[in-house]
């Protein structure tokens, strides 16, 4: 939970965006997207989530909902452009699961991505760590 | 979870919730039987058949309210230095004005001419309000500093279409302003440009020029700002606005600072609200009632909110009647203003004269100066020079030990001191924003520098003590997440129907 | 220095004079500097400062100056009602602590405005028959207007159908509020109301402006058919007596709580009741309160859901709506909790037979009639033989404040309103009155 003090940590096999979402390409050509443990741990407490229904098309880097706490709501980018499969249940109904396991159960979206070749404009873990070194 | 303590177990029981307590056949009121032959009953399809409403006697309502009260803090019985929100003391001789019955029995649609003292007074009171600000007209409409806000950039829409220039779209709001001004902004079908500030608190001049382009409405901004600065440009942003065909809004937020001692139209304002509720020493409420009157220069007149009260004079004799003005941005409420509001802040204002209202912002800014002279070496101060009436810390330093403007805030509460406002303005880190106001003694200055002080200190040595504040209260800090994520705003029936055990 | 002594100021020239010394300042002007010279320390032309013995004189002057119902029988409604308000009431609103404290946004000292304020969104629902509310809003006016824009924000739509049936006042509210962001008000004849795919929501005022009761049943269907959402602009007293809004399936209810133990003060401070759907409760305008624990499991209160609101979202916020009328919905519980079930039944009762008898006994009187059938509340039409406000006149002669004059919505029209304050006696003086004022000669006009 946030609040209790845990270690930041970044998946190598990730890639990342400046607006701390995560993308993660799986086997079977879907990937699924979720925020950061900084973007967690800035908010504090996820309470709500608004995210875009299965059949929505997204544009690389283009909004596609929104992640409320307590006191802050922060829009969310997509880092590829393609359409929403499915949408997590879990996180939706107990947006804890943001906080407790951002790369694991607190996934937000899984997409189909329609051009891979963005994922060379995403961060890398380390890149990605760089530049929030540089935000405190 | 621990044992509850007997305070814990008395709280738990006093403060059931009325269908908690509710016992059927309890009457809380006595109401007189009918005095007229009964008449026919309502269609018995339209009835209903339920009405599922407390049942509990008047003693108990009493005790109830009141047990609920003193788990308040208040003006009437703790320090409030709550940054831009001017919590001064409240005088008792407004309250009992408000209710006499010649003016809280008044209904607001009677004839004119049977309401002519509560008329005199609204015409007054807009005549003080324009001297104050050295404006042109005012509407009374205005339901709260917010509401005000609406109406002010209303105006300034009405305006610019009125010259056929409604593609003037953009309003430059700083980065320090209160929330309600890009939202306000936003309702009137404005888009909202932010401007910096500079270095110093100022508005960022190069910003703004670039900013002042051919869309520009206006400029949204509060003086003195949300910082606690005087905007050393405000001339030359006033001009720099005008130069581009914009007017300048003046959110009247913190006008305890200027009171008597500058008239933000001649510095070249086009419209400004004032709250009542807070300059103008109207209580709080818990949230309201306000009132967000709205001062306007002579290019906004036609466009008030209706309606304004006019005077003439006949055979001799005063007349007051309600009018609309003739480009009216329309009707803000269903009635006239909050006129209970309205009453206290003429009272105020008759009270203390223009040598009390002087007075009144000399007091203010000297307390806000000495609290910053007296904390300034354990608390980061960000804008390093004089402040007005209230002044911006930072508890970066404390944050380096691990304690947030948060903590600091809660053990506050357990010196009796109600905290200041946090984490605002946005553009400083950790902020706490300190607003003493003129009607606290020497004393209580120096008795919450003096807790300030040693909070600076547990937060060197104790910092533990800070990161569970605060110990003293009835509730500790409560589970905000929980109450978001799982809302329960309201009473509902048990499941089986039933209600909770009470009595 | 000056030396300007007042009960309000309690520091002392002395201890003036030793805060000037620790920031290091010798003459208090220096406080200001950062004003332009030019226009520093304007004159400022106000009426000599009052002692309270001589304010409170001035204000009982000019309270004197009105004519107000008590002393004179009133049968003015339209939105604002002469009631019974318990002594209670007014001994707990004006508590220091709930009168003078802050919005509660430290939850730890503020539990009894939050409460309250749970009390009241509660019973605001059981009187209307939602699923939640919030804290309140300015009055019944601005209710409306929030609420038809938060039903175009929930159907993405941008046409506001309103019956003509509604207070023409809340019409001008809510075009000074929808206009600005393109919206389009219509107005549409209660008679045969046109909802279409791209209405956004059907206003209904509930009883309407005359004081009769619309359809409800029949409008809910209607606008749901068109994926519009049912406004209810609904009188609490009437949710008493009759099956209330949320019954018939409206989305959002609104009202004016005046009635509910707030003094009219010529009209504010009020408080607007604001109820809707759960599942809109995200777009839903304003402060709302919720229940929850500390960390050792000790029930309390928050304000909650805040992202929706201003200090957060800026912008695009839900509305821009920051202090509203959090003593007056406190103030407004109290009336609740101490009528309760019974007693608020029994008033709203009393309003009908006595409405009722009212309009039975002006109906009879030659040369007036009520052109209105229907069900009525506590208000309704009469269509005088003379002009309303002629009328009106020759009643304050005879010490009664008569019915607002509709002359422009219905020829001759009074709206009269009866509440449970108007006596037998002051019904039947009402009636003779009006028999002699029809008979009168035409009075000489003054200004």
């Amino acid at each position: 939970m946030a609040g209790m003090e845990r270690k930041p940590y970044y998946p190598p096999d990730l890639r990342y965006t400046r607006e701390h979402e995560w993308v993660r390409l799986l086997e079977d050509g879907t990937a699924l997207v979720g925020i950061t443990f900084f973007a967690q741990d800035q908010l504090g407490d996820v309470v709500f989530l608004n995210l875009p229904p299965p059949g929505t098309r997204l544009t690389h880097m283009g909004k596609m909902g929104e992640v409320e706490s307590v006191k802050a709501v922060s829009d969310l980018f997509s880092p590829l452009s393609g359409e929403v499969v499915e949408v997590n249940r879990e996180a939706v109904e107990h947006p804890e699961v943001v906080n407790a396991d951002p790369y694991g159960r607190g996934w937000l979206v899984k997409l189909r991505p329609s051009n891979l070749q963005e994922m060379d404009a995403l961060l890398t873990a380390q890149e990605y760590e760089a530049y929030i070194a540089g935000k405190g | 979870m621990t044992t509850p303590t007997p305070r814990d177990t008395f709280l738990a029981h006093a403060r059931r919730l009325l269908m908690e307590r509710s016992t059927p056949g309890r009457i809380g009121a006595s109401i007189p039987d009918l005095d007229v032959p009964p008449q026919e009953p309502p269609p018995a399809h339209l009835v209903r058949d339920d009405l599922p409403l407390p049942e509990v006697s008047e003693g108990e309502v009493v005790r109830y309210f009141s047990t609920l009260s003193q788990m308040n803090f208040s003006m009437d019985t703790h320090f409030y230095p709550l940054g831009s929100c001017t919590m001064k003391y409240n005088p008792k001789v407004n309250e009992e004005g408000a209710s006499l019955p010649g003016f809280a029995g008044l209904h607001p649609l009677q004839p004119e001419e049977t309401a002519q003292g509560a008329l005199k007074l609204m015409w007054r009171l807009q005549t003080y309000l324009c001297e104050v600000t050295g404006m042109a007209g005012c509407s009374l409409a205005p339901l709260a500093g917010a509401h005000g806000e609406l109406a002010g950039v209303l105006m300034i829409r009405a305006y610019h279409l009125s010259r056929g220039e409604g593609h003037r779209k953009v309003m430059l709001i700083p980065d320090s302003a209160h929330g309600t001004n890009p939202a306000s902004a936003a309702m009137a079908g404005f888009r909202v440009v932010s401007i910096p500030s500079d270095k110093e608190g100022n508005t960022d001049l190069s910003a703004l020029r670039e900013a002042c382009g051919p869309d520009l409405a206006g400029f949204m901004i509060t003086l003195p700002s949300t910082l606690g600065l005087f905007d050393r440009h405000i001339v030359e942003v006033c001009e720099m606005v005008h130069r581009a065909g914009g007017l300048v809004y003046g959110d009247g937020a913190n006008m305890n600072a200027l009171l008597g001692r500058v008239k933000i139209g001649h510095l070249g304002f086009d419209v400004c609200h004032l709250n009542l509720h807070k300059t103008f020493s109207t209580p709080h409420g818990g949230g309201g009632p306000g009132a967000g009157p709205v001062c306007v220069g002579e290019r906004l007149l036609p466009f008030l909110p209706t309606p304004v009260v006019r005077r003439q004079v006949i055979d001799g004799k005063e007349v007051f009647t309600l009018a609309r003005p003739p480009q009216s941005i329309g009707r803000m409420g269903a009635f006239h203003g909050n006129f209970g509001v309205l009453v206290r802040a003429y009272a105020y204002i008759r009270a203390l004269g223009a040598p009390g209202l002087r007075q009144v912002s000399q007091d203010a800014v000297l307390a806000g100066n000495y609290i910053l002279a007296r904390l300034q070496d354990l608390y980061h101060l960000p804008y390093p020079r004089r402040c007005m009436h209230e002044v911006v810390l930072s508890a970066r330093r404390q944050r380096a030990r691990g304690v947030k403007a948060l903590d600091i805030a809660k053990r506050l509460l357990d010196f009796g001191i109600h905290p200041p406002t946090m984490y605002f303005p946005l553009i400083v880190d950790e902020a706490l924003m300190i607003e003493p106001t003129e009607t606290e003694g020497k004393e209580t200055l120096d008795y919450f520098i003096e807790a300030m002080r040693q909070i600076a200190r547990e937060a060197e040595e104790t910092p533990e003590v800070l990161r569970s504040a605060p110990h003293f209260t009835p509730v500790g800090r409560l589970d905000e997440a929980r109450a978001a994520r799982q809302p329960d705003l309201r009473w509902k029936p048990m499941p089986s129907g039933g209600v909770a055990p009470g009595g | 220095m000056t030396t300007f002594a007042h009960p309000y100021l309690p520091l002392t020239p002395q201890q003036r004079q030793e805060m000037l010394q620790a920031i290091s300042v010798s003459d208090p002007e220096e406080l200001f500097s950062d004003i332009p010279p030019a226009y520093r320390n304007p004159p400022l032309n106000l009426p000599p400062p009052l002692a309270e013995m001589d304010l409170r004189r001035e204000l009982e002057a000019l309270a004197s100056e009105n004519i107000v119902p008590g002393p004179y029988a009133c049968f003015l409604g339209a939105g604002a009602y002469r009631r019974f308000i318990p002594s209670a009431v007014k001994a707990l609103a004006g508590r220091g602590e709930f009168l003078t404290s802050y919005t509660p946004y430290q939850p730890e000292v503020s539990q009894g405005t939050l409460q309250a304020t749970y009390e009241f969104q509660s019973m605001v629902c059981l009187l209307t028959g939602m699923e939640v509310a919030n804290a309140g809003v300015y009055d019944g006016a601005t209710a409306l207007a929030e609420a038809v824009l938060m039903a175009c924000r929930v159907t993405g739509r941008t046409r506001i159908a309103l019956l003509d049936t509604l207070n023409p006042r809340y019409r001008e509210v809510v075009e000074t509020y929808t206009l600005p962001q393109g919206l389009t008000v219509d107005t549409v004849p209660a008679s045969a109301p046109s909802v279409d795919g791209q209405t956004a929501c059907l206003v209904v005022q509930w009883p309407n402006f005359f004081g009769y009761l619309e359809d409800l049943e029949a409008l809910a269907p209607l606008a749901h058919a068109h994926g519009a959402l049912l406004v209810v602009s609904a009188d609490p007293l009437a949710c008493a007596l009759f099956k209330p809004p949320g019954h018939y399936g409206a989305d959002i209810v609104t009202g004016e709580c005046q009635g509910l133990g707030v003094p009219l003060s010529f009209g504010g401070p009020y408080v607007g009741l604001f109820a809707c759907r759960e599942r809109y409760l995200r777009q839903m305008p304003g402060r709302v309160v919720g229940r929850t624990v500390d960390a050792q499991g000790r029930t309390g209160y928050v304000l909650t859901l805040q992202t929706r609101e201003q200090h957060i979202r800026r912008e695009r916020a839900t509305s821009n709506i920051c202090t509203a009328e959090a003593l007056i919905a406190t103030g407004v519980a109290m009336y609740l909790a101490l009528m309760g079930k019974q007693g608020l039944r029994k008033v709203a009762e009393l309003v009908w037979h006595k409405a009722h008898y009212t309009a039975r006994l002006l109906g009879a009187i030659p040369g007036y009639r009520l052109p209105f059938s229907g069900v009525f509340f506590q208000e309704f039409v009469l269509q005088c033989p003379i002009a309303p406000a002629e009328t009106n006149r020759r009643l304050l002669q005879r010490r009664i404040i008569g019915g607002l004059d509709i002359s422009a919505l219905v020829p001759n029209g009074m709206l009269v309103c009866v509440t449970e304050m108007n006596t037998r006696q002051e019904i039947e003086a009402f009636a003779r009155a009006l028999a002699e004022v029809a008979q009168q000669a035409p009075l000489r006009h003054k200004g």
